[in-house]
């Protein structure tokens, strides 16, 4: 067999009541048995009927599933298919396919089912060219701005374990290439407290990973802008609910208030905050702190101005702040006459970025729905949903990562040979490094010639 | 140039007698094919101008693999060795690794008494200075002496001696190794056909004199009690062994060095070449590793009749006056006289990805080469190389298929994939962490890799296979043995006990004690009645190997098992690359380079990547579905 089993989320993230992850390859039956609980545990699978039960995490119930084995070769891809039909919100479907990739699926490139198809004698030549076009075009990355970030702050951790593995295993190489060089070998104490140390590293990373908070936790997106300008009003037209408290008085909202909501499927954390100004009044002033420390905090930065006014210090200033980071400026109160000074925005911001609104008869919503899904997707829905998905990605490696340096550890507790820990070792470090395409050959014997005095 | 005469035709000429040549030249004779080898002076067949040892880490295993294909290396090792250790004895089996002490002139008579005394193999001096070839084609080789000899193949095993430069200090010589003659002719002739030369650099420790020597000051360093051997042919060899002794640099030593820098060829940058980061000179490591207070020496016996020792981590391109005046301060090395200086040799060799993984050269055909010419280092890599271009030449001269070794089944897979795949920017060195697939590629079961197959091409003699039946006869009815057969709790519990080993409720088969980490043969020997007297130690040895980590060789079964996958894709020599619009450029560029054999080859190739290699796949299927059109 040729091919490995792929997997991918196959519906558009957040479009629809139903999502599908689909596994296609020889283990894909395999990796579906791991999973899932039928609720009526009838015998044996039919090909192409629906079976009805929930996906788990081990003990944790992940959703509610329906399930359809379609047995080789009558299918699309003349393999094995799964498909998984769950709730169609981000959170069940990317749950799913971090699970599978876990339990060893290998996330599905672009077009890949196509390919299969077509390597496997499928589907006919003319098609086969669009495939050979989509393979090495370039995603648009333009603005994945979000995700990009979350994304160099995961992958230099990753890197960070990565190099700690590869010190630990150049030692392990070292002693077992150069047995008598004059090097001290490491003891299995020290080759354990190394791989532990990795090991919760990976730990901590999973939990604390931005990325994985976004699943959990949602995109904390924070509203600012100075007071009166309507921020308040926007969470309540978010959440369809009349959350805040809405004043003509500037300086409205003293406290920040936080609420859920989903965006298409995409958890969002948004928090409405005091409008920054400086103040003598000392609610109003810790309003303005608090803020400022959750601008800092904020993945994602709705940055809102009054259309129907000039410009002022304090929003030029605040302009300043946001254009590092992931944001949308609202022009607010496109219903009234239009004083802001446009060009002075669109200096800084793209036009992408800017998207005029009104509170009052709730235009300009549906543009920033839109801005929001695109920030986090990073591209078009249809082409496949990459970027959303690398960060599952991600974390399914660390998973699988994480596996290996626990059975390393097991190894060393037993105090089995070097040559057999350095196995998971070596695993690991694969795993790491296809987050970030690096090869463990070269960077070992790099690490080892620098790192030890060898020769003859 | 001078007059030629006609001086005859051989199927197979090997240039060089060095370690790649003589396994080459032995290989392609004994597989019936009429060759001759050609060395400068045929008194350094098969010398080994540096370390006196053959084997270690990973070259053990070349070793081994040498000899289970049917080569000399391990023989020939065996009947001159002065003493043998088990390197990485304590750790895991994959990983051990034999390494013997040689007497270097027996290691040379001995071979060269078995190269005058091989069936279709010619032995002569000469030097060659020029390849004749036409049409892309080998068509014989011209000496110096004007003797054409006509060829069907001709294998380059030229070693360190191509336009050879010495240095000792400030002294340049132009020299081939140990003083011998180098050849500065044939260079050109390659350069003429095309092939890009370029320039590699190694080194060698001075030999001093024994007598000179303090070894009360040294530690003395034995090898193993009970020794392996290397050849699976041979099973007892009585040994007068001879020991190594060890002693350490100290900061003395670094200061004369350092004092003298100027004076080393290293530095000054008079040497051009490239060297290998893991052979660096005394002067290098004590610039690298200033923090290391002292660096360690062995002194080895160069043979049994001679004084001479081999001062193992000393290699050195210091003038000889710094040499001698920085080895005084060694312990034990007060009074010592150098016989020959260290030096620095600087050498024309070929870029390994203009061949084939059958060594054949792409743009010239029936030209073969090996061994250090190729940018290796080491007498084992050059030996490894030396057997499958001599195998190779001799299928060409047969007109049957190349024999290639894969990575899943060789180490001799691997050094010749990564040699000619990936390229090598410094002399290349086997070892252990370069073969992904370690717990299979043992020592111990080199035999059972390769063995049959060199049978079907006709290397192994009859003898060698009977013998490795014999072995693999008798590993079956072990393994049905201990499969079936109880041992009684009763029996067994008291040596559990004993080896804190889980006592077993009711009788237990032998197969499933010996899965226990701490459990061995020798353990049950007394209650394990049934157990033939005639069970060899390499059997007992493999199957306690494949028994007690048997998941784990499961878990690299299974890898190798996707790698063939890759492998058995094959890719045609002449597929145009520069035609397939949809592969990157920088993979076009690299895939028309190396002209991989496989997409699992291609995809080693630094600069293809993963998506170049869809596309390639989905391409072949296209060509494939068009030709069925
Ligand atoms: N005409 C018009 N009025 C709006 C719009 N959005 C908000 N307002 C009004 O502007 C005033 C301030 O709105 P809030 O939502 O309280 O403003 P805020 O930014 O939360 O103010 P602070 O909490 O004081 O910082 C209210 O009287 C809203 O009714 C709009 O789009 N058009
Ligand atoms: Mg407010």
């Amino acid at each position: 067999m040729l091919f490995d089993t792929i997997a991918a989320i196959s519906t558009p993230i957040g479009e629809g009541a139903i999502g599908i992850v689909r596994l296609s390859g020889p283990e894909s039956f395999g990796i579906v048995d791991k999973i899932f609980k039928a609720n009526v545990d009838k015998l044996d699978w039919e090909d192409r009927k629906l079976k009805y039960g929930h996906i788990y995490d081990g003990d944790h119930l992940i959703d509610e599933v329906m399930i359809v084995k379609m047995y080789a070769p009558r299918t699309y891809t003349r393999e094995d298919i799964v498909e998984i039909n769950c709730h169609g919100g981000a959170v069940p479907l990317r749950e799913i396919l971090r699970i599978c990739l876990r339990e060893g699926a290998r996330l599905a490139e672009r077009g890949e089912f196509t390919k299969r198809a077509f390597l496997n004698g499928r589907i006919d030549l003319a098609q086969a060219e669009s495939i050979m076009d989509l393979i090495n075009s370039k995603t648009n990355k333009g603005f994945d701005i979000a995700i990009n970030q979350l994304e160099g702050h995961l992958s230099n951790k990753i890197n960070m374990i990565r190099s700690e593995l590869i010190k630990i295993m150049a030692e392990v190489e070292v002693s077992i290439d150069y047995p008598e060089e004059d090097i001290e070998e490491i003891t299995y104490d020290a080759l354990g407290s190394g791989l532990e140390n990795a090991a919760l590293q990976i730990q901590n990373l999973l939990k604390s990973s931005n990325t994985g908070k976004i699943i959990r936790e949602g995109l904390k997106t924070v509203i600012i802008g100075k007071p009166n300008v309507g921020k308040s009003s926007l969470m309540n037209v978010l959440l369809k609910d009349s959350r805040a408290i809405v004043t003509d008085i500037p300086g409205t909202t003293r406290d920040v208030i936080e609420e859920f909501l989903s965006v298409d499927g995409i958890p969002i954390k948004l928090v409405d905050t005091a409008g920054i100004r400086e103040t003598e009044d000392l609610v109003e002033r810790l309003g303005v702190e608090k803020s400022k420390s959750y601008f800092n905090a904020a993945d994602l930065v709705i940055f809102m101005l009054n259309g129907a006014e000039p410009l002022s210090p304090e929003d030029h200033m605040l302009m300043e702040k946001v254009k590092d980071k992931p944001a949308i400026v609202l022009i607010n109160k496109s219903d009234l006459e239009q004083k802001i000074e446009l060009e002075s925005i669109s200096d800084i911001f793209s036009n992408e970025q800017i998207i005029m609104t009104s509170m009052s008869n709730e235009s300009g919503i549906q543009q920033l729905e839109d801005e929001i899904k695109r920030l986090v997707f990073g591209i078009q829905i249809d082409q496949g949903n990459q970027e959303i998905v690398s960060n599952t990605r991600h974390i399914a490696l660390l998973e699988i990562a994480l596996k290996h340096i626990n059975e390393a550890l097991n190894a060393t507790k037993q105090s089995l040979p070097y040559d057999f820990i350095e196995v998971d070792v070596k695993e690991a470090i694969v795993q790491l490094g296809l987050v970030t395409g690096e090869s463990v050959a070269s960077d070992l014997m790099q690490t080892i010639f620098s790192q030890f005095c060898l020769g003859k | 140039m001078i007059r030629t005469f006609d001086a005859g035709y051989y199927d197979c000429i090997v240039i060089g007698a060095g370690h790649a040549g003589c396994e080459a030249a032995l290989a392609s004779a004994r597989m019936g094919v009429k060759t001759l080898v050609l060395s400068i002076n045929l008194d350094s067949i098969a010398m080994m101008p540096c370390n006196p040892s053959i084997g270690g880490t990973g070259k053990g295993h070349l070793v081994k693999e040498i000899d289970a294909l049917g080569g000399e290396m391990g023989l020939n090792i065996d009947r001159s060795f002065l003493q043998s250790k088990m390197l990485n004895a304590s750790k895991g089996p994959a990983v051990h690794s034999l390494r013997a002490q040689a007497d270097k002139h027996k290691y040379h008579t001995e071979m060269k008494r078995v190269m005058e005394n091989t069936e279709n193999l010619t032995v002569k001096q000469a030097e060659v200075i020029a390849l004749n070839i036409e049409n892309s084609k080998i068509g014989g080789v011209i000496t110096k002496t004007g003797a054409f000899y006509k060829a069907a193949t001709v294998v380059l095993a030229t070693g360190t001696y191509l336009s050879s430069k010495i240095f000792i200090g400030e002294a340049e010589i132009l020299s081939g190794p140990n003083g011998l003659a180098a050849s500065y002719e044939l260079g050109d002739s390659l350069r003429d056909a095309n092939i890009e030369l370029r320039r590699f650099k190694t080194g060698t420790p001075a030999r001093v004199d024994k007598r000179s020597l303090d070894f009360h000051k040294m530690e003395i360093q034995w090898g193993d009690k009970e020794y392996e051997l290397f050849s699976f042919l041979n099973e007892d060899i009585p040994l007068d062994e001879m020991p190594c002794w060890l002693t350490y640099t100290n900061v003395n030593t670094h200061e004369v060095i350092l004092g003298n820098l100027d004076k080393s060829g290293l530095f000054t940058g008079t040497i051009e070449g490239t060297g290998p980061r893991y052979c660096p000179s005394i002067e290098t490591k004590i610039m690298r590793f200033a923090d290391k207070e002292r660096h360690q020496l062995f002194i080895e016996p160069e043979g049994r009749d001679t004084n001479e020792m081999y001062v193992q981590g000393m290699s050195s391109s210091m003038a000889e006056d710094v040499q001698l005046a920085f080895m005084r301060t060694i312990p034990g090395l007060e009074n010592v006289e150098i016989m020959r200086p260290a030096y620095a040799i600087e050498y024309d060799c070929v870029d390994p990805l203009s061949l084939n993984l059958s060594l054949e050269f792409k743009n010239i055909r029936g030209l073969f080469s090996a061994g250090q010419f190729n940018g290796s280092s080491g007498y084992e890599e050059a030996a490894a190389q030396g057997i499958i271009a001599g195998i190779n030449a001799a299928l060409k001269v047969k007109g049957e298929p190349p024999f290639i070794l894969d990575r899943s089944e060789a180490y001799i897979g691997v050094l010749i994939d990564d040699l000619v795949t990936k390229g090598t920017d410094e002399p290349y060195r086997m070892m252990t962490s370069r073969a992904e697939y370690r717990l299979v590629l043992r020592q111990d079961n080199a035999d059972a890799r390769l063995t049959e197959k060199a049978y079907n091409i006709g290397l192994v003699t009859e003898e060698r296979y009977a013998k490795f039946m014999e072995k693999t006869q008798m590993m079956q009815q072990e393994i049905d043995r201990i499969a079936t057969t109880n041992l009684k709790a009763e029996d067994v519990n008291p040596i559990l006990i004993e080896l804190g080993s889980s006592p077993v409720l009711q009788s237990m088969k032998i197969i499933d004690l010996l899965k226990r980490p701490e459990v061995f043969y020798k353990h049950l020997e007394c209650i394990d009645i049934t157990r033939p007297d005639t069970l060899k130690k390499d059997v007992i040895k493999q199957l306690e190997v494949t028994l007690k980590y048997e998941g784990y060789i499961k878990k690299q079964l299974q890898q190798i098992e996707k790698f063939k996958d890759l492998e058995e894709r094959k890719l045609s020599a002449d597929l145009d690359y520069s035609k397939i619009d949809n592969l990157r450029l920088e993979a076009r560029q690299k895939l028309d380079d190396v002209k991989p054999l496989s997409i699992g080859q291609a995809s080693r190739i630094s600069g293809v990547s993963p998506s170049d290699i869809s596309v390639l796949l989905v391409y072949l299927e296209q060509m494939r579905r068009k030709k069925d059109v």
